[in-house]
């Protein structure tokens, strides 16, 4: 059971509040302080994943995010759009990544991905349930006080 | 924190000190700076990054825009990073390898330091 859950319109501006929720359940549900940057960064990139996939195709539906601290410390962010969306989603290597024939879209989700595999061990991209859409579901261990 | 962003002049070299967070929101705002000053005619470029807060992959794609339009116009582009996190960033992602990182605005705007924008 989500024990937090914020659900906000495609819009850049909203990324950093879903940044600063994400990290303050994190740190009351006992996530190590150490790992609190990276779940920042992490859930940041999947937010930003989220709200530039529906922007991309002009999805005015809300992007939410679930925080559950059960056992461990779990992320779900979910977006709406076509689920081909998610095909691609690969680390890029040194020499392609300052390519001139490389897009900045491509780039930054190039970037993006292999932040999110970077700094989450434990890291699920899957087709949500019902209708378009992709689960980035990412979890982080806890220390209970 | 708002993004901050602050332009001066060392050693011949355009420095942007960028303070705050880069991310999706403020990343479009780096990025016009960036692209005025290289139509102003600034060619040895460094980016600043000691008061970032936070990076993500929308500001490292910005940064990565910069490096390439200099090289196109024969210009130099470094960065000046020693904070862990932010580093570690960079060598997730290998972009490490793609750009001049220094550890101070001395050492990228010495002459010889940061070399071709390649």
């Amino acid at each position: 059971m989500a024990t937090v859950r914020l659900s906000f319109s495609p819009a850049p501006v909203h990324v950093r509040t879903a940044r600063l929720v994400g990290v303050a359940v994190a740190r009351r549900a006992g996530v190590a302080e150490e790992l609190l940057d990276e779940v920042r960064l992490a859930i940041g990139e999947a937010c930003t994943r989220a709200v530039t996939l529906h922007r991309q195709y002009g999805l005015t539906d809300l992007v939410t995010v679930e925080m559950s601290d059960s056992d461990s410390y779990t992320v779900s962010v979910i977006d709406h759009a076509p689920i081909e969306a998610s095909v691609g989603l690969a680390k890029l290597p040194p020499d392609e990544l300052a390519d001139e024939s490389l897009t900045d879209d491509a780039l930054t989700t190039g970037v993006g991905f292999a932040l999110l595999a970077g700094f989450v061990d434990d890291l699920q991209v899957r087709p949500v349930d019902d209708g378009p859409g992709t689960e980035v579901r990412m979890v982080w261990p806890v220390t209970r006080r | 924190m708002e993004l901050s962003l602050t332009t001066r002049t060392v050693a011949e070299h355009t420095v942007l000190e960028v303070g705050g967070e880069v991310d999706v929101y403020t990343a479009p705002r780096l990025r016009e700076r960036l692209i005025e000053l290289v139509d102003a005619g600034a060619r040895d470029v460094v980016v600043d990054l000691e008061r970032v807060d936070f990076l993500d992959s929308t500001g490292l794609g910005v940064l990565v825009g910069a490096l390439k339009r200099l090289r196109t116009a024969h210009g130099t582009f470094g960065l000046v990073c020693a904070k862990e996190p932010l580093l570690k960033i960079f060598r997730i992602t290998a972009l490490d390898q793609v750009f001049p990182i220094f550890p101070t605005v001395d050492a990228a705007t010495e002459r010889d330091g940061s070399g071709p924008a390649s």
